[in-house]
This record gives structure tokens, C-alpha cells and sequence, in this order.
């Protein structure tokens, strides 16, 4: 009689390494990462077919404070270590995770192609708008006027918008979160996991040391409501203390404006909805930048293709092997031989 | 037709100063739209099946269409072939098949005295020499005095054959290439089955321009026998070469590669992901394997070189064996990947199909100048195994060499190959997989004392445990880690141990790699020449043209630089003198050099063509102060 023993649903702590975890106190990292050992758990995800790719950066250290297979490559180069990965081997569950710097500066070209082809990666860009690691200089995601080492009169270049970037190197999945909302990040992680191909997620992360309080004006407490919009696919986009702004569409720009219900004749028929399906909306909804608007959270864009790209190339494999497996003795002896007796 | 014949002393063929036939260099040359290469490779393969040895060197121009009849856009084929074993697409040609004057002026100084030129009348037109640089006609001016000239308006030819076809007049004129492989083939008597199937299979039986082809072809022979070319250009008839029994092909630099690269997989029980980036010459690798998905190789075009090293390593890091195939630009980018494959103990093949350099440097020509990039060129304490194919043929053995070397001692293993290996076809003996031993991998799967950096103590290789393997979960990176953990350490000891541990794996290859041998010759001596990779052939040559000349001259080549054999020092002291031969500026003398303190000398060249049996003929006369 073959008796099969359940196994113990895993909990948090059993995705978490036994690695004495090395950020800064306060680093908005420490609560990205029990999000996510708590997350896997959730999801039943099992730790031997789970692994964590990273690049260079504070960010990068995450695979080593998870229980799961982990691999800390070089900079910027983590979505295609992780896409060979996955080419080798497209039945594992493979994150990256990567940071503004290493994602956007060193990296980008490789994103941009991971994005592209639509690799079933789950890409975690932790933006701090700071170069951590080294010591605080400007990233390509701080604003103008960044003062930092390299730049004390300030940054004088513009700079990228991560989920914008994404949307243009085409992804089709795009997420943004904060992170500390623990349960906001869940809903995102379990959307990107269950998502079939490149899914890209943007989380805003507090440096204490470098770039501290550079999202204050959307994180505080007092700000929050008024200026996080988190969007939800088939429900109108409100904000605010009390659920009395929203976005409206201007038909004259094409654009979205930020309105409030029961100002210049604006009602509730007026707010849009959300179409997580809806390339130009979302667009539009990434590139939105406190002050005059909120902080798009939730998921951005979701709009699957047919097949990702190793399963793709997993395809014409099989396709080859239906004809036989090789044979180099005979594929030497194709074509034109001759033989010396 | 026009045969003048002030410098031919005698007929037939080409070979009027040599003693014996026993065999003839010819070059092939037009613009890069004629189908030079076409042409040279068809009639390697003729020349192939009537049982002759012999060597090619295609010479083509980097850019893909050049200017019409510019010097620039000519495109070029050597073949050497012979009833004794060819070693190298010979120094200089005995005949040379010119299809325009640029063709002409840019080859015909290297034609032996008394050579045969044939060359095509109808494309020298006045703005057609002018354009190649010939004020006058060469025709006229005695520019060609010293060589026999064949004239044959083969453009008019091939115009009136294709004709009847209904083929364009650009496409009918296109077919010259084919005409003057039907003249060549009649002209050594070679069978021309193989090419009429190859334009069958390339056109389909009833296309207007494969029929076409085909007539061009089977004129061309015709005219040859019709006019009576004889005396000068009379058909000559090469006995074949002795070989040993087997199946033969012809094999490029590039298919022995991807093929050994195929069955090196295959003998290490593993499936493969070849992970590269277009550049010339390397591409034809990664072209060879995208069609052997049956064999369980995947490739992967990757948006660049560092790109491609990356999933190449995430590739091993799954469990399979990740390769990358690139060239000197591309072999630059992928360097800091590498170190991260050298720190995390993955295996994984790098083969560089070495072009000049530095920079883009000479994309299409040939040079060993990698060495030093290979052996040294890293960040940190980072050494790798090294190794380089001599010969096309060589290449199936080396790339299954590196393959073992690579699964067996966890680490990157650089495969040197070039331009001139590459591209290049020769007679092969084809292996039979069944004569090459096996060398499964084993994967980690017991959890029990498990640590990701746990060695062998035999050959100092890290265990290899994949994702997906229950109870192995474990975390590696470029970060230093602890040698009985594998957790980050930044512990001064530690890292001494680790860098001395890794050291180590690489030097002990020594003792897993054969003796150098010596290929020919004795092994003590007056003088010894050092080669490695492509050198081999005009080194081999050299060496045995004055041995028979009585010098103390022997050969030795390289194959395994680095770790270098165990007994090479000795070896290289047992000579009088060391004489090292290689398309660079010294970069494996001064290896030998800085290894065994050997006062050698150099023979370098870095002119993008393959050294010449004369060159190294006449630097072995000198260092034994032979006249
Ligand atoms: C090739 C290379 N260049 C530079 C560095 C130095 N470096 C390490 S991390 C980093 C920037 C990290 O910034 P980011 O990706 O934003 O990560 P954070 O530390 O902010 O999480 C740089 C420049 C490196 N490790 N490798
Ligand atoms: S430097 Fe900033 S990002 Fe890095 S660990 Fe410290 S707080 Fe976190
Ligand atoms: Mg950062």
C-alpha cells in the first residue's frame, strides 16, 4: 500500500536562509523580502523548484536570505543569466531581482531584450532612485536636481520612469508597489507568478541611508490616501480620503486628468475604469507623477501573449525531436563521402 | 583565345618548375558578387572525391558587396591539392583564375614565376582596368611577362549558354562562376556529379536558372576538350592520395567544432545550450547548431556577447552544459562573466574564432592573437584551461576535449580556433562515436553534509547540484565564499585558500592532459619550433622540407596552453635552440618565456594571412645559419 504523506504546508520562516541578513536597519528592503517569504508560502510554492536570480546592488543580496536556490551573478547582467536559466530548464519558478541602477543603467539593454521576448521571468526592480551600494551617487531613476557625490550641484539629466521603460520595451505584465504594503506586494507577487511570460514589477523602496523620505510625498501617512491611487481591472479609479478623486479622460489632449467628484460638474459616470488589458491606458497611467497626481499603484498593465518565450523555443524543439533523436554518426556521413579501402 | 607563352618553359599545367605533379595550389579570384567561394568549395569537393589531399583557404573581403571591380570587393579561394598528404593552401598558386582586373592586380604578384594565368576577357574592358588600378592594359605592357596567359572571354560564354534558358542577362552572366568550374574541373579531370547535384538541390530539376547553371557548367568542360587546350593547359590527371582506410568527407573549421562541441555533450550525458552573438568568423557555429535541436542543443541568439556568456553560465547553472562561441571584439565583452563562472565554479566552453585585431581590427582574416586574453586577460587570480585546434579536422577532438575538461573540473574552458581553422575545408576522417570513452556527469542529489563548494579531492571540482533538487537548496555568486560552507566570506585566510584552491584545480589538469609530444622529429636537437592552432601545417612542412635537406630541425605544437603539458619545459631545453612561430607578436613566446626562462625567438607575422612554408623555411635556415 503506498501511503502519501501531504506535505506540511511551509510557512514563512521556511523560505527564510539561515544568512544573517546585512542591509542597513531601516532599509526598505527588510520588508520586501518577509513579503515575499511570506508570499511563496502562501502560494505553496516549493522551495527546490523556486529560484532567486539577482545582479549587483544592496537589492542583489536578496537571493541570499531565501531559502530557495539562489544565484548573486554580476551587474546589471541578471535577466539573462536568468534567461539561459530558463531556457535550460523552463519548468522553474525564476525571479529576478534587481535594482534601478542595475536594472536601468548597466543592465537595461537586458531588460529591455528579457521584456522583449517575453521570458517567464519574475522581475522585481527595487527603486530606491539611488545607487546604494556604492555609496549614494544619483541612479537613472532620481529626479532632476538629485544632489549625491558624483553630483553636488545636483543631477541635471532626466530621468527614466521604470514602468514606462517597460511598457516600451514591451512587457505584458506591469505592476508597482510600495514596500512596505506588505499585502498590496502579495497580490502583485501572486499576479506575476501566475503570469505566463515577462512580468515586470516596480517597488518603491525606501533608502534610509542615501535617499531617505524621496517618496515622502506620496508615502507618508498623512499623504497616503490622497496620493497613492491603487488600481484595481474593471473598477473606476478613486482616491482619497474619502474616495472623492479619480482620473477623467480629456478627449481634447488625450490625457488624463485628476478630478475631484462633485467639482466644475465632474460625477462619478466621469471617472474611468480600469483596463488592466489596455496598452495606451496604461501608459498613461505609469508615467503619472506626484505632486499633480497620484501614484499609480496595483496592477498596471496585464495583457498575456499566447506562449512565452521558452515554451516557444521548447516548441520547435520538440518539433525537431519528432522527426528521431540526432544521430552524429549518421549526421557526419550526410552529403558528399567517399571511401578508402 | 589568346595563349601567350614567353615564361612557360614547358607544359603541362602549372607545375613546369617542379620536379614531380604530385601537387598544384590554385586561386580562385573575382568580385565579391562572382562566386568565388562558390566555385573554390565546389571544386574542393570534386577535388575531395577523386581521392586527392588537400587544403583551402578562402581570403574574402569584410565587406559583403564592395563596389564592382574594386581591389576592395575581391574575393578569393586557394586550394592546394596533391597526391601526397597537403598540409597548408600553399604559399604561392600555380595558376591563377582571375574573372576581372582587380582580381588580377591584387593576386597576380604572389603567382609562381611561370604560372598560368586564365583570366576572364570579357570583363576587361578599359573602365574596368582603370578602376582596378592598371594604367595600361597588363595584357600589353608586359605586366604579366613572367607567367603564361589564358585568355577566354568566359562572360560571352557563359551569356550564350544560359541564353536558351530564359534567364535574365544579369542572372545568365552570374553563371560564370559555374562556367569556369566546368574549364577547371576538365582541366584535372574531375568528375562533375557532385556539382550537378549540388545545383539540383539548390534550384529544384526544372528551375530555368539551375538549368542554366548546369549547361554553364557542362560547357565550360566542353570547351576545354573542344579547343584543344593543349600543351600549356592540357588536362592533367592527379593520382590520388594514399590514405588510410575509412569514410572520408570534406570538413570546415566551423562543422567539426559545432559537431565536436555536439559529441562532447552527448559523451558528458548532457543536453547543451549554445548562447552567442553574430560576428564573423564565429558565426557558422552557432549557425551548425541551431539545426541540431534533435541532438537536445538549444541556441540562443542573445542581444549581445556579455548577454550570451551570461545565459550560457545560467544555463550550466540549471544543469546543462553552457557553451559560448564568439570572436576577439566579442571574446572583450564577455571577460567579467567568465570571472563569474571561474568564482562559481560552473563548467562552461568559450571558443574564440580568433580575426586580427586589436578592435574591430581584420574581421574576415585570420590571426592568433587571443592568446594572452585567453591565458591572462582577467580581472583577479583567475586562471582557466586553454586549449587550441591545429587543423579543421582538429577542431571535432578539441571542442570534446573541452567539453571534459569543462564538466570534470567545474570550470570555463577557453577553445581557441581562427579565421583560417574556420573557414578553411579538408579531407576528414570521420569518427565513429564509439571510440570516444564516455564522461558522464553525476549530479549531486544527497543532502546528507551537503555544502555547494564541497570538492572532489582528487580533482578539486565543486559538486554540480542543480536547482530542483530537493534538499540542495543553496545560494552561489561572485562574492568570495568560505571553502567549507560556501556562505560570503570576506575573510582574509579564506580567500588566500580559495584563490590558492582554485589555483590549484587548473595546474593539476597538468596531470590529466597527455605529455607534449613531438610532432615531428626528435626530441632533443640543434632546433625546435614551437606552433600552436593553425600554424600547424606550414610549420609541419617547413620542418620536414629541412629535415630532408639534413638541418637538426624538429616540430613541436601545442595543443593544451594552459596548464601546459608537465614535460614541455623539459622538452624545449633538451633543444639548442627554441624558435616559436605564431600569427602575433609573441604572445606564446612570452609565455614559454615566462614559464621556463627559455632564451626562444620569435617568428611572428600579423598580416591576416597564414604563414607561409617559405617564411618559416628560410627563419630555420637562419637560426641554424644554413645558407
Ligand atoms: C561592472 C560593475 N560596475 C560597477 C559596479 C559597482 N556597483 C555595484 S552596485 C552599483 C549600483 C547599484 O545601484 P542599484 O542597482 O540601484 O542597487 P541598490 O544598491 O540601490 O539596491 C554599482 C555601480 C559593479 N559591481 N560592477
Ligand atoms: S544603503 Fe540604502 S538601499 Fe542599501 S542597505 Fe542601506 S538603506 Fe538599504
Ligand atoms: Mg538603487
Amino acid at each position: 500500500m503506498n501511503v502519501t504523506v501531504p506535505p506540511a504546508k511551509l510557512t514563512a520562516k521556511d523560505f527564510a536562509s539561515d544568512q544573517e541578513v546585512r542591509w542597513c536597519p531601516g532599509c526598505g528592503d527588510y520588508a520586501i523580502l518577509k513579503a515575499m517569504h511570506k508570499s511563496l508560502a502562501d502560494m505553496g510554492a516549493s522551495p527546490e523548484n523556486t529560484v532567486f536570480v539577482s545582479g549587483i546592488g544592496c537589492s542583489s543580496r536578496f537571493p541570499y536570505y531565501m531559502a530557495t536556490y539562489g544565484f548573486h551573478t554580476i551587474h546589471g547582467r541578471a535577466p539573462a543569466v536568468a534567461t539561459g536559466l530558463k531556457l535550460a530548464r523552463p519548468e522553474l519558478d525564476v525571479w529576478v531581482v534587481t535594482g534601478d541602477g542595475d536594472a536601468l543603467s548597466i543592465g537595461g539593454n537586458h531588460l529591455f531584450h528579457a521584456l522583449r521576448r517575453n521570458v517567464d521571468l519574475n522581475i522585481l526592480l527595487f527603486n530606491n532612485e539611488i545607487y546604494g551600494l556604492t555609496k549614494g551617487q544619483y541612479s537613472p531613476t532620481s529626479r532632476v536636481g538629485q544632489r549625491s557625490p558624483s553630483t553636488p550641484m545636483g543631477s541635471v539629466d532626466s530621468p527614466a520612469e521604470a514602468c514606462t521603460y517597460a511598457l516600451g520595451c514591451g512587457a505584458r505584465f506591469i505592476a508597482r508597489g510600495i514596500d512596505v504594503q506588505a499585502k498590496e506586494l502579495d497580490v502583485l507577487f501572486k499576479r506575476a507568478r501566475e503570469h505566463k511570460g515577462a512580468s515586470f514589477v516596480e517597488i518603491i523602496q525606501n533608502c534610509i541611508v542615501y535617499n531617505d523620505a524621496t517618496f515622502a510625498a506620496f508615502t507618508e501617512k498623512d499623504v497616503a490616501a490622497d496620493m497613492q491611487l491603487h488600481v484595481k481591472h474593471g473598477q473606476p479609479m478613486l482616491y482619497g480620503k474619502e474616495r472623492n478623486k479619480g482620473l477623467r479622460l480629456n478627449p481634447q489632449t488625450l490625457s488624463l486628468d485628476a478630478v475631484v467628484i462633485g467639482q466644475n460638474g465632474v460625477t462619478e459616470k466621469d471617472i474611468l475604469v480600469h483596463d488592466e488589458k489596455n496598452r495606451v491606458l496604461a501608459g498613461m497611467l505609469a508615467a503619472l507623477r506626484p505632486p499633480s497626481f497620484p501614484e499609480v499603484l496595483g496592477v498596471i498593465y496585464c495583457n498575456p501573449a499566447a506562449e512565452s518565450y521558452e515554451a516557444a523555443v521548447a516548441a520547435q524543439e520538440k518539433q525537431a525531436k519528432a522527426k528521431g533523436p540526432g544521430d552524429l554518426d549518421k549526421l557526419m556521413r550526410g552529403g558528399n563521402i567517399w571511401t578508402v579501402s | 583565345m589568346n595563349i601567350q607563352t614567353d615564361a612557360g618553359p614547358r607544359g603541362p599545367s602549372a607545375t613546369a618548375s617542379k620536379s614531380d605533379l604530385d601537387s598544384i595550389v590554385v586561386r580562385f579570384a573575382g568580385d565579391s558578387g562572382d562566386g568565388v567561394q562558390l566555385l573554390g568549395s565546389q571544386f574542393s569537393q570534386e577535388t575531395a572525391l577523386a581521392g586527392n589531399s588537400l587544403a583551402t583557404f578562402p581570403d574574402y573581403p569584410a565587406e559583403i558587396r564592395a563596389p564592382t571591380g574594386t581591389t576592395y570587393g575581391v574575393s578569393a579561394f586557394q586550394i592546394n591539392f596533391g597526391s601526397r598528404p597537403i598540409k597548408t593552401a600553399g604559399d604561392q598558386p600555380d595558376v591563377l583564375v582571375a574573372l576581372n582586373p582587380a582580381a588580377l592586380i591584387v593576386n597576380y604578384k604572389n603567382l609562381r614565376k611561370g604560372g598560368l594565368v586564365i583570366l576572364d576577357s570579357g570583363a576587361f574592358k578599359e573602365k574596368d582596368m582603370k578602376r582596378a588600378g592598371f594604367a595600361v592594359d597588363p595584357r600589353l605592357d608586359g605586366t604579366l611577362k613572367e607567367f603564361r596567359l589564358l585568355e577566354i572571354d568566359i562572360s560571352a560564354q557563359a551569356l550564350e549558354v544560359a541564353k536558351p534558358f530564359g534567364v535574365s542577362q544579369k542572372e545568365a552572366l552570374r553563371t560564370k562562376n559555374i562556367w569556369t568550374l566546368g574549364l577547371v574541373s576538365w582541366m584535372y579531370d574531375r568528375e562533375l556529379v557532385s556539382t550537378t547535384e549540388y545545383i539540383t538541390r539548390k534550384f529544384g530539376g526544372d528551375d530555368p536558372v539551375g538549368m542554366a547553371n548546369i549547361a554553364a557548367l557542362k560547357a565550360g568542360h566542353a570547351y576545354g576538350e573542344t579547343h584543344e587546350l593543349s600543351g600549356d593547359v592540357a588536362p592533367v590527371s592527379m593520382p590520388s592520395v594514399k590514405s588510410e582506410p575509412g569514410t572520408y568527407r570534406l570538413v570546415s573549421g566551423a562543422e567539426s567544432l559545432a559537431w565536436g562541441l555536439a559529441a562532447g555533450a552527448q559523451l558528458a550525458s548532457l543536453e547543451m545550450v549554445l548562447a552567442s552573438y553574430p560576428i564573423t568568423p564565429s558565426s557558422p557555429i552557432l549557425h551548425i547548431l541551431a539545426r541540431l535541436k534533435q541532438f537536445g542543443i538549444t541556441t540562443f541568439q542573445a542581444e549581445d556577447e556579455i548577454a550570451a556568456c551570461c545565459a550560457a553560465i545560467g544555463a550550466s547553472y540549471g544543469g546543462k552544459l553552457g557553451v559560448t562561441a564568439s570572436s576577439g571584439p566579442g571574446i572583450a565583452l564577455k571577460i567579467e562573466a567568465i570571472g563569474l563562472a571561474i568564482s562559481t565554479e560552473l563548467p562552461l566552453v568559450i571558443v574564440d574564432t580568433q580575426r586580427g585585431g586589436p578592435s574591430t581590427g581584420l574581421p574576415t582574416k585570420t590571426e592568433q592573437s587571443d592568446l594572452f586574453i585567453a591565458v591572462w586577460g582577467r580581472n583577479g587570480d583567475a586562471p582557466i584551461p586553454v586549449i587550441a585546434s591545429r587543423s579543421p579536422g582538429d577542431c571535432f577532438e578539441v571542442a570534446i576535449e573541452a567539453v571534459r575538461l569543462a564538466t570534470k573540473y567545474m570550470t570555463p574552458v577557453m577553445l581557441l580556433s581562427d579565421g583560417y581553422i574556420a573557414n578553411a575545408a579538408e579531407p576528414w576522417l570521420i569518427p565513429s562515436m564509439a571510440d570516444f570513452k564516455p564522461f558522464p556527469v553525476t549530479f549531486r542529489t544527497d543532502p546528507e553534509g551537503f555544502h555547494p563548494f564541497l570538492r572532489d579531492p582528487h580533482t578539486l571540482a565543486r559538486v554540480w547540484a542543480k536547482p530542483g533538487t530537493p534538499g540542495l537548496m543553496h545560494r552561489i555568486g561572485g562574492i568570495e565564499k568560505d571553502y567549507n560552507s560556501g556562505n560570503i566570506s570576506y575573510d582574509p585566510s579564506n580567500h588566500q585558500k580559495m584563490t590558492d584552491t582554485r589555483t590549484a584545480k587548473i595546474s593539476n589538469i597538468a596531470n590529466d592532459i597527455p605529455e607534449q609530444d613531438v610532432a615531428l622529429g626528435e626530441t632533443k636537437g640543434k632546433l625546435a619550433v614551437v606552433g600552436w592552432g593553425s600554424t600547424f601545417g606550414p610549420i609541419n612542412r617547413a620542418v620536414a622540407n629541412m629535415r630532408e635537406k639534413g638541418l637538426d630541425v624538429s616540430h613541436i605544437h601545442i595543443r593544451h596552453i594552459w596548464p601546459l603539458p608537465r614535460n614541455l619545459g623539459q622538452l624545449l631545453k633538451s633543444y639548442e635552440k627554441v624558435l616559436v612561430a605564431e600569427m602575433n607578436n609573441g604572445q606564446m613566446l612570452t609565455l614559454l618565456k615566462s614559464q621556463y626562462l627559455v632564451d626562444a625567438k620569435g617568428l611572428l607575422k600579423v598580416s591576416g594571412q597564414p604563414l607561409k612554408i617559405e617564411e618559416v623555411s628560410s627563419a630555420i635556415r637562419s637560426q641554424l645559419g644554413a645558407a
